[in-house]
């Protein structure tokens, strides 16, 4: 099947290869179902966005709730019909997919979408019949301790067996492309760990796996290139270990002294105040962020050793996402 | 970590990809049809009810003025209604109610994204709603022989294309209120109509007695012109083509705005 105006707009980067999943400029409006709400005109879900995820990768879509993740998937999943935009899966539109594209994507949607009475192995047994050469049912459920739990109906199984199931039914197709929505959700400890194993596994055989989240630690752990959106559209992306370094050598250090009301330019001087911020987290208690170095730990140091002081707590941490998601989210809010 | 080794896209292989359409189509019916036998209250609605309305009209006089019209057993007048509540159960209710609870557990996006897709999904809810009424009639017709029914080869032939109309107007129906209303106001909606139609609809009660245009009037309902339709065929061996009309017309624009109006999620 061709789709030519897409495939032309592609065809102008003929050096690189065509990524499992392409997405560009993506825009979805939904027009509210209520009366009322129709007034106000369509919904801006997507507002503009483009992303590559690779064959072998884990490509993490991180925002907020409300940030168009979801909206995105269901758009690269054939499952709403963008509004404009490039969307090609597997070198194909998903909107117009028949069941052979289909047959390669494996989804996991946020709710689960499975049905309630039944259990869960003969499910996953059905969900393979729709395949030519399903995966081995009985190793994946084996995999992911389904069988512990399979006397039970899907309707009485905690959120993290129902996650394990949703996966599963993801996977039994053998997907070379696999779509996860929140796939911590819900997940106690043990779950989150069986579950983030076989996503890994995965994608070491070579599946491109897209999934979205709002945790960021599920993004350092996961993703290879993340892909952080805000209101629709992108804010940031690169890899995990790029988006960390960024910003020169972005640290935290939070310290406690039992003085209270401090300012910056109490503590350091004027060369060294650069891109720094302090915040005073309760009395006596601050946390410095930005381009620390030595420099400004000696001259800290020394303060408080002229002053006689030991502070009572003192730690110096990486930037994380987490950090980095918090900046970028009081960016766009101001 | 090799024990996950088969479960996992072998890029080199060509034969992956969807069983074909038939066998899917076919799985989901079966899957479906399973889901509604095993659960209690839709066994309730599809078997116990129509036969206790078979045993209520077979054991009272309420059909009397018709069976001494049509010149024939109160049972043999029951049976046709009968049969046109055991269509309004299953496609209507039964399929309604069950399509409403999938549609709110997000069953109808998940399947949707299989190799199934959105057709699958609804032929193999059709073929479920066909099998079940298929053994309602095996059923309802065994019980009703008990009774002393013999409707004879022509005339359960005679009945095959009204049901069948009557079966794809109601799916359509029950497709329609499921893809448009919550999971909870289906399960309402479709219940009362049930009840109402059953009651007043034509079905059950023959309406070719009612004064003015009463009769023209629930005729025209699709369970009025399938309870008609099923009565001309089993008892006096004709095809009704003004009912199976009705019927046909009915189907074809519950189906249109079921198609236009239904919501996947």
């Amino acid at each position: 099947m061709t789709v030519p105006q897409l495939g032309d707009e592609y065809e102008n980067e003929p050096d690189a290869p065509e990524p499992a999943l392409l997405i560009r400029d993506l825009r979805k409006d939904f027009t509210a179902g209520r009366r009322r709400d129709r007034r106000r005109g369509p919904v801006r879900a997507v507002d503009g966005i483009s992303l590559r995820a690779e064959f072998g990768h884990v490509t993490a879509l991180l925002g907020a709730n409300g940030a168009g993740k979801t909206t995105t998937l269901a758009c690269a999943q054939g499952l709403e019909r963008p509004s404009s935009g490039l969307v090609r899966l597997l070198g194909r539109d998903p909107w117009r997919a028949g069941p052979d594209l289909r047959a390669r994507v494996g989804i996991m949607l946020q709710d689960g979408g499975l049905p309630q009475a039944i259990r869960p192995v003969p499910l996953l047994r059905h969900v393979a019949s729709m395949y030519r050469r399903p995966a081995d049912v009985d190793a994946l459920v084996q995999r992911l301790g389904i069988d512990d739990f399979d006397r039970t109906s899907i309707r009485r199984l905690s959120g993290g067996q129902r996650q394990r199931v949703a996966l599963a039914a993801a996977l039994v197709g053998r997907p070379r492309v696999l779509f996860l929505d929140e796939p911590s959700a819900g997940l106690d400890p043990h779950s989150r760990r069986v579950v983030f194993e076989l996503i890994q596994e995965v994608r070491a055989a070579g599946t491109c796996i897209v999934l979205t989240t709002h945790l960021m630690d599920d993004a350092e752990r996961l993703a290879d290139y993340v892909y952080i959106v805000e209101g629709g559209r992108n804010v940031l992306e690169g890899r995990v270990e790029e988006l960390l370094t960024a910003g020169q050598r972005a640290r935290t250090l939070r310290f406690t002294t039992g003085e209270p009301g401090l300012a910056l330019t109490d503590l350091l001087p004027e060369g060294l105040r650069a891109s720094l911020q302090l915040r005073e987290r309760q009395s006596g208690s601050y946390e410095l962020t930005g381009p620390l170095d030595i420099s400004h730990l000696d001259h800290l140091t020394s303060r408080w050793s002229r002053r006689g002081i030991t502070p009572s707590s003192l730690e110096l941490q990486p930037r994380n996402l987490e950090d980095l998601f918090l900046e970028i989210s009081e960016r766009s809010s101001r | 970590m090799s024990a996950i080794a088969p479960l996992l896209a072998d890029p080199a292989a060509r034969e992956d990809g969807p069983a074909p359409g038939v066998r899917r189509v076919l799985a989901q019916g079966v899957f479906e049809t399973l889901a509604m036998l095993r659960n209690g209250e839709q066994l309730m609605l599809l078997v116990l009810f129509p036969l206790m309305a078979l045993l209520g009209l077979a054991f009272t006089s309420f059909l009397d003025p018709w069976a001494a019209q049509y010149g024939v057993s109160r049972v043999d007048v029951a049976m046709p209604g009968v049969l046109a509540l055991c269509a309004l159960s299953t496609a209507l209710s039964g399929q309604g109610i069950a399509t409403g609870f999938d549609r709110r557990y997000g069953v109808l996006r998940f399947l949707s994204t299989t190799p199934l897709g959105r057709g699958g999904l609804i032929l193999g809810k059709a073929l479920a709603v066909l099998v079940i009424v298929v053994l309602q009639y095996l059923v309802m017709g065994a019980a009703g022989a008990l009774l002393g029914w013999s409707p004879g080869v022509v005339g359960v032939l005679l009945s095959l294309p009204a049901l069948l109309l009557g079966v794809a107007a109601f799916t359509a129906l029950g497709l329609l209120v499921a893809g448009t209303i919550r999971a909870e106001a289906t399960l309402a909606v479709v219940n009362t109509l049930w009840i109402v139609l059953a009651a007043v609809g034509g079905s059950l009660l023959p309406a070719h007695a009612l004064p003015g245009a009463g009769t023209w009037l629930v005729e025209a309902l699709p369970s009025g012109a399938l309870g008609a339709a099923l009565r001309a065929g089993i008892l006096e061996h004709q095809l009704s083509l003004p009912h199976c009309a009705v019927l046909a017309v009915w189907a074809v624009l519950l189906g249109l705005a079921a198609r236009r109006y239904f919501k996947w999620s």
